[in-house]
């Protein structure tokens, strides 16, 4: 294989140099069950809440708040089931966005089948929720909780965290904010009771995500009892994975503010220069209020597995929200909750270290690949 | 469904994934004479979002989506230009 440009951070950043390093050292010395008391339990013990600090502190949460999990995903089913069995009398009204990560939509599906209700608030155009639409549906008399992402994972537009958060705060319900694609690049918004994110999204290893729930918001693990990270996760922790997540956050977060700068330019760039060379291209997300390093395009009669499979030839790992290629017959449901164009869809997301001149060679690759995929469609 | 107008030519995507049905629908817009309607029936559920996206980015006019019986839609849209 020749020269590939990794352009699919959205699914996982490749593991943070400095992660590895922690990972290789800890898997040595963090391998005993921290909750003994020899000496190489304590050693792992001090190990995971030296992890857990750091963790909290880049996420703006105390130690105690935070528990580690087995994935993102299991952050998110935890977060949202655990909120609402802890208010089932408060109220068993879930209020969510169109957009969210399938994790949160896959629990409010359980959740529904359970006797819950759901109320999914739209997006416009740009995949954006309205703040006055998103307080309306929190505002109702039995909502035990709301949920909202801080980007889309696929079009990288920002979500109105702070205002939905100031509302449900004045409306006493819990918000659940999905940090899976900004911790670790963009400061995390005020407001959350309870947060999710994953550590292989911010260069930290497969295996380890975050839940951290609001002293004072109500919570209740809906699965057996475990003691485990403060009843919240059931099962032994990943100590050395933990270590390496904390290790990858430190090292990611010290250097975001240069590096999304840096990021966001070429995404910029992406965005200006693909319909200047594309002919019937869609620049999909919010231009402005986005991810740093997230871009996603639609071309026309061109179908996404094709485009993605002629793109990998040619050396570019991307992503697409086409239903050819997801595990679905369905297309992605944030490009139909949006109501943009599903087919010839890719969505590049920017590593941390990408290069100016492999965005250049994208883009001189990119206009060549999707006429010849069209002339073969007979379209061009 | 009165108010449904019947299209001046209808094109039969049944079973094509997409963009096959929205290629068939930029093939053949152009044999309707301006401001009639040509459906796409199509059951691919990409199709759904799609038309009417061709639609905003190509400037028709998206008039209405219909249930067939037999599952899919019958997608409307007006020929503007």
């Amino acid at each position: 294989m020749g020269l590939v440009a990794y352009f699919d951070a959205a699914s996982t950043e490749p593991l943070h140099p400095q992660a590895r390093e922690a990972l290789l050292a800890a898997i040595d010395v963090g391998w005993a069950d921290p909750a003994r008391l020899y000496g190489q339990a304590r050693r792992a013990h001090l190990l995971l809440e030296q992890a857990r600090t750091e963790v909290a502190e880049a996420l703006g949460a105390r130690p105690d708040e935070v528990s580690f999990t087995s994935s993102g995903t299991q952050a998110v089913h935890l977060g949202v089931l655990g909120t609402l069995h802890g208010r089932r009398r408060a109220g068993r009204h879930l209020v969510t966005s169109a957009v969210e990560h399938s994790s949160v939509l896959h629990a409010a599906s359980l959740h529904e089948r359970g006797g819950g209700t759901v109320e999914i608030v739209g997006v416009d155009l740009r995949g954006r929720v309205d703040p006055a639409a998103f307080t309306a549906a929190v505002a109702g008399p039995d909502t035990g909780l709301a949920c909202l992402q801080t980007a889309n994972h696929e079009v990288g537009t920002l979500q109105p965290v702070a205002e939905v958060a100031a509302a449900c705060r004045e409306h006493g319900v819990p918000l659940l904010v999905d940090a899976a694609q900004t911790a670790g690049r963009l400061p995390i918004p005020e407001g959350w009771s309870v947060l999710t994110a994953s550590a292989h999204k911010w260069g930290g290893p497969a295996g380890v995500g975050v839940l951290a729930v609001r002293k004072g918001t109500r919570f209740r693990s809906f699965l057996p009892e475990d003691e485990r990270e403060r009843r919240r996760v059931p099962g032994f922790e990943n100590v050395p994975g933990i270590v390496a997540a904390a290790a990858a956050l430190r090292a990611m977060t010290a250097e975001a503010a240069r590096e999304r700068d840096r990021l966001s330019a070429l995404v910029d760039k992406i965005r200006r220069t693909v319909p200047e060379i594309v002919p019937d291209v869609e620049v999909i997300g919010d231009p402005v209020e986005r991810a740093p390093h997230i871009v996603t395009f639609s071309c026309l009669y061109v179908d996404g597995e094709v485009l993605l499979t002629e793109l990998d030839k040619a050396g570019f790992a991307v992503s697409s929200g086409s239903s050819c290629t997801a595990s679905t017959l369905r297309p992605s449901h944030v490009l139909e909750a949006m109501g943009v164009l599903t087919h010839g869809n890719v969505r590049v997301s920017l590593p941390r270290g990408a290069s100016a001149a492999e965005v250049d060679r994208f883009l001189a690759v990119l206009p060549d690949v999707v006429h010849r995929i069209r002339q073969d469609a007979g379209v061009a | 469904m009165t108010e449904v107008i019947q299209p001046a030519l209808t094109i039969d995507a049944l079973g094509k994934k997409c963009p096959i049905p929205i290629i068939m629908l930029a093939e053949q817009i152009n044999y309707v004479p301006l401001n009639a309607v040509i459906a796409v029936l199509a059951d691919d559920p990409a199709a759904f979002t799609d038309v009417p996206a061709w639609c905003r980015l190509k400037s028709h006019r998206h008039v209405g989506s219909y249930e067939l019986p037999q599952g899919g839609w019958s997608i409307h849209v007006r020929r503007n230009y």
